[in-house]
């Protein structure tokens, strides 16, 4: 039998008993991926400290003076570049990545869990290295989480003279790790999936977090190669990127480089991060409503199609960012057209989610709650994109406050609702024990109306032309005095969400010891990793044999059935009426 | 951006073409109750460590086009002085060209179970590609008695930076065939080193695919 083969795997997995190399040194993919996530989480809660300083500074200028200029420009920065890369594309790739792709597919580990290891340490370098520029002379860079040269590595940008080249170090080091853990992601699903598990069997969360990695394997390198090629320039006197400048009166020793090349190779690595973001949080909210309105999602086959559509087209549209960059306008009548062309896809993903809810027994959980929650947010970030995919229409509202309400709705809000939502359903299985549904909720409201308070008014402010990356806005005639109560109460609202978290880590830290008892699918959830042997899965996931799989993973509420819901390895049973194949 | 346009379309149109072949139109829910696929599921660390092998690679390309496309947009800025290659490097190519001939060679002897083949093939091997990372440091050399530093002209930085960037994914080899060689060294059969030997071989090969690209793209221009 074919069987044989998997189980023949079983030795390879070493079983630690020490507490270091079980929690520690782990090669596990479940301990791994809770490193990942708890230090993503903690670099994540830096970043957003920082936007709390610079939201004080913004809505009032005249009462707090915690920051100088240059400090806001090297927080908007970090904030930036921690939020993007070293929260959310680690917290879903190597967190959510590592926990639920061999649960879900049905292996007992990553294909290489030695590779796995490494790739949380390294991770864990890049975070202290870009931590350390903190600490290290004229501070971090201040050069926007784009990193645009001439000015990233010109003096008068704050942190030119160490923080630059160790964001440059901590990117190259982060690339590293990513490209470890991908691999494995990727090889896993190609070739450790369980018996019966094929492609279009696999949940939705593995398609998106599989898309996103191949995405984020193949739109990295880009990143890398502008590293590399800008530290060329810092360090070695190259002139890849830096043109022939007269600064403070002299001629610099950069000659004939060329700006708009970084700016090509940083957008084709920028646009698809905004997928390698998005995709997993796709993927993880189809589940999440399925599972929670007891009803298949609709359209799985679309919701698949649009998945790899999306991933291949977020490619050609990198442009999109430069329309303000002097470029060919042909170029922009290209990248407009692909731009909205991606819209369709989306579009198809938000109305199969409306559709799965749609007479659906929807249960009002704090994991479900956070999912709606998320598609209000990401339509309404959806459609400011469409507006500023049109070159006629970013052109007056680019470097407004307008682009800035638009990202955080669609890549920051909306995802970080899908973190929040599949850790509330996950955490059952994480650590055994339920978490207090009420303050959970309250945490949800508090979150999402917080948010929504936060950004819609940027929006006017964008409108108005109020222009983002400033420190202050005192003497510019254009802005009417009434702007500055609106960033006033953006700010309020700022501090009001940052606040509530705090409900979210109280709720988290206490019910992991005194939550009551979960069970083992506490959701009626019908993915195998709702069906392990034990909760919390041990070393090895799935006991003496792996689990076999005879149906896709949204058997929901199937007539005839005995309950609302078929978990995948169920053997079909003698009364399950026939299907007409 | 062409170069790395041609590479994104290429990667996209295999992975799209894979999917097709994995039954990606099919209705899932019509499709209870089958428990085997028609994977084959022997030898799964083999083939895991193929594609995983294999999907670096991608990431590799990725790196190089993306260079490539640098290459291609910084060279119509008018600063460029066109480098002339050491002739060097037609010798070094047909030493890198001799390793992968080796290690070809070596993985046929592996998996004909002749170890006394493989023990001369991976030595040969390192000569070769060592020999090839010798000759590149000449050249290198050569490059700076002429007067081009790294920062003297685009032309000659980009040189040394295709140069190096695949020689030290060369260096990258020569750990893991070092590695094996070790082992081979130390007693194991043919059978075991079979894996190790045919990473190797596909490495060298597509590292030597990688040159000759370069090469080609340091002549013509």
């Amino acid at each position: 039998m074919a069987y044989v083969a998997l189980a023949d795997r079983e030795p390879e997995l070493s079983h630690p008993h020490s507490f270091i190399t079980k929690y520690i040194w782990s090669q596990d993919h479940k301990v791994i991926a809770i490193q990942y996530g708890l230090t993503a989480i903690a670099v994540g809660v830096v970043a957003l400290i920082l936007s709390v300083m610079m939201r004080l500074q913004l809505g009032f200028p005249d009462s707090f003076s915690l920051i100088s200029p240059s400090e806001y420009y090297q927080f908007v920065t970090m904030h930036g570049m921690i939020m993007v890369i070293y929260l959310l594309t680690a917290l879903f790739l190597g967190g959510f990545g590592n926990y639920l792709i061999p649960l879900m597919v049905g292996a007992r580990d990553m294909v290489f869990p030695y590779l796995n290891m490494l790739s949380y340490w390294v991770y864990l370098l890049s975070v202290i290295i870009l931590m350390a520029s903190f600490f290290v002379t004229g501070g971090p860079t201040g050069a926007g989480w784009t990193l645009y040269p001439p000015q990233a590595i010109m003096f008068g940008t704050p942190g030119v003279e160490a923080g630059i080249v160790l964001m440059l170090a901590s990117l190259a080091v982060f690339i590293v790790a990513f490209t470890m853990g991908g691999l494995n992601y990727v090889t896993t699903v190609l070739q450790a999936r369980t018996h019966g598990m094929t492609l279009m069997r696999m949940p939705l969360s593995v398609w998106g977090i599989f898309t996103a990695t191949v995405l984020g394997l193949l739109a990295f390198p880009a990143l890398l190669v502008s590293a590399i090629m800008m530290t060329f320039d810092r360090l070695l006197g190259t002139s890849f990127f830096m043109p022939a400048i007269v600064s403070m009166g002299e001629q610099s020793a950069y000659d004939g480089g060329s700006p708009i090349l970084f700016q090509h190779l940083f957008w084709f690595f920028g646009h698809p991060e905004v997928y390698i973001v998005a995709l997993p949080a796709f993927g993880i909210v189809s589940d999440l409503l399925s599972t929670h309105a007891r009803k298949n999602i609709f359209g799985y086959r679309m919701m698949v199609w649009a998945i790899v559509g999306i991933g291949g087209l977020s490619f050609i549209v990198w442009a999109h960012h430069m329309y303000v960059s002097g470029m060919n306008p042909y170029f922009g009548f290209f990248f407009a057209t692909t731009t909205l062309i991606i819209a369709i896809p989306t579009a198809i993903k938000v109305y199969n989610w409306v559709l799965t809810l749609w007479q659906g027994n929807i249960h009002l959980t704090v994991p479900m709650l956070f999912a709606i929650g998320f598609i209000f947010t990401f339509v309404h970030g959806g459609l400011t994109g469409i507006f500023l995919g049109n070159v006629v229409v970013d052109l007056p509202l680019s470097d407004t406050y307008f682009v800035i309400a638009h990202f955080h709705m669609v890549m920051g809000v909306s995802p970080i609702l899908v973190v929040f939502g599949a850790i509330y359903h996950w955490y059952p299985k994480m650590t055994g024990r339920m978490y207090n549904e009420r303050l959970g909720q309250t945490h949800f409201w508090m979150t999402f109306l917080g948010t929504y308070a936060i950004y819609l008014p940027m929006h006017y402010l964008g409108f108005l032309g109020v222009p983002r990356r400033y420190f202050a806005y005192e003497g510019i005639e254009f802005i009417p005095e009434s702007a500055q109560d609106l960033n006033a109460a953006i700010t309020i609202a700022a501090i009001f969400v940052a606040f509530t978290q705090i409900i979210f880590f109280a709720n988290m830290i206490w019910s992991l010891f005194k939550g009551k008892k979960a069970g083992s699918n506490p959701w009626g959830s019908t993915s195998l990793e709702w069906q392990t042997p034990n909760t919390p899965p041990i070393h090895g996931n799935w006991g003496d044999e792996l689990p076999k799989v005879y149906r896709w993973a949204y058997d929901y509420s199937v007539p005839g059935a005995e309950k609302d819901f078929i978990p995948q390895n169920t053997p079909p049973s003698d009364k399950a009426p026939e299907t007409n194949t | 951006m062409i170069a790395v346009l041609i590479f994104m379309t290429a990667a996209v149109a295999i992975s799209y073409w894979w999917l097709w072949k994995q039954k990606i139109l099919e209705q899932p829910w019509l499709t209870e109750g089958t428990a085997v696929d028609n994977r084959d599921s022997t030898n799964l660390a083999g083939k895991s460590a193929k594609s995983g092998l294999f999907v670096f690679l991608a990431v590799v390309t990725s790196i190089f086009s993306l260079f490539i496309s640098a290459y291609f947009m910084r060279m119509n800025l008018n600063d460029w002085l066109p480098v002339d290659e050491p002739r060097l490097l037609w010798g070094n190519t047909g030493v890198l060209a001799l390793g992968s001939i080796a290690i070809h060679w070596t993985a046929r002897a592996a998996n004909n179970d002749s170890i006394a083949t493989v023990r001369y093939g991976l030595i040969a091997t390192g000569i070769f590609t060592s020999l090839f990372i010798l000759g590149q440091w000449v050249a290198w050399q050569e490059l700076v008695d002429q007067g081009h530093y790294l920062q003297s002209n685009p032309a000659a930085t980009f040189f040394y930076l295709f140069t190096g960037l695949h020689g030290i994914h060369l260096l990258g080899g020569l750990w893991v065939w070092l590695k094996t060689t070790l082992k081979v060294l130390a007693g194991q059969n043919a059978e075991q080193t079979i894996l190790s030997v045919e990473l190797c071989r596909n490495y060298w090969h597509y590292l030597l695919v990688v040159w000759l690209c370069l090469f080609a793209l340091l002549l013509s221009t």
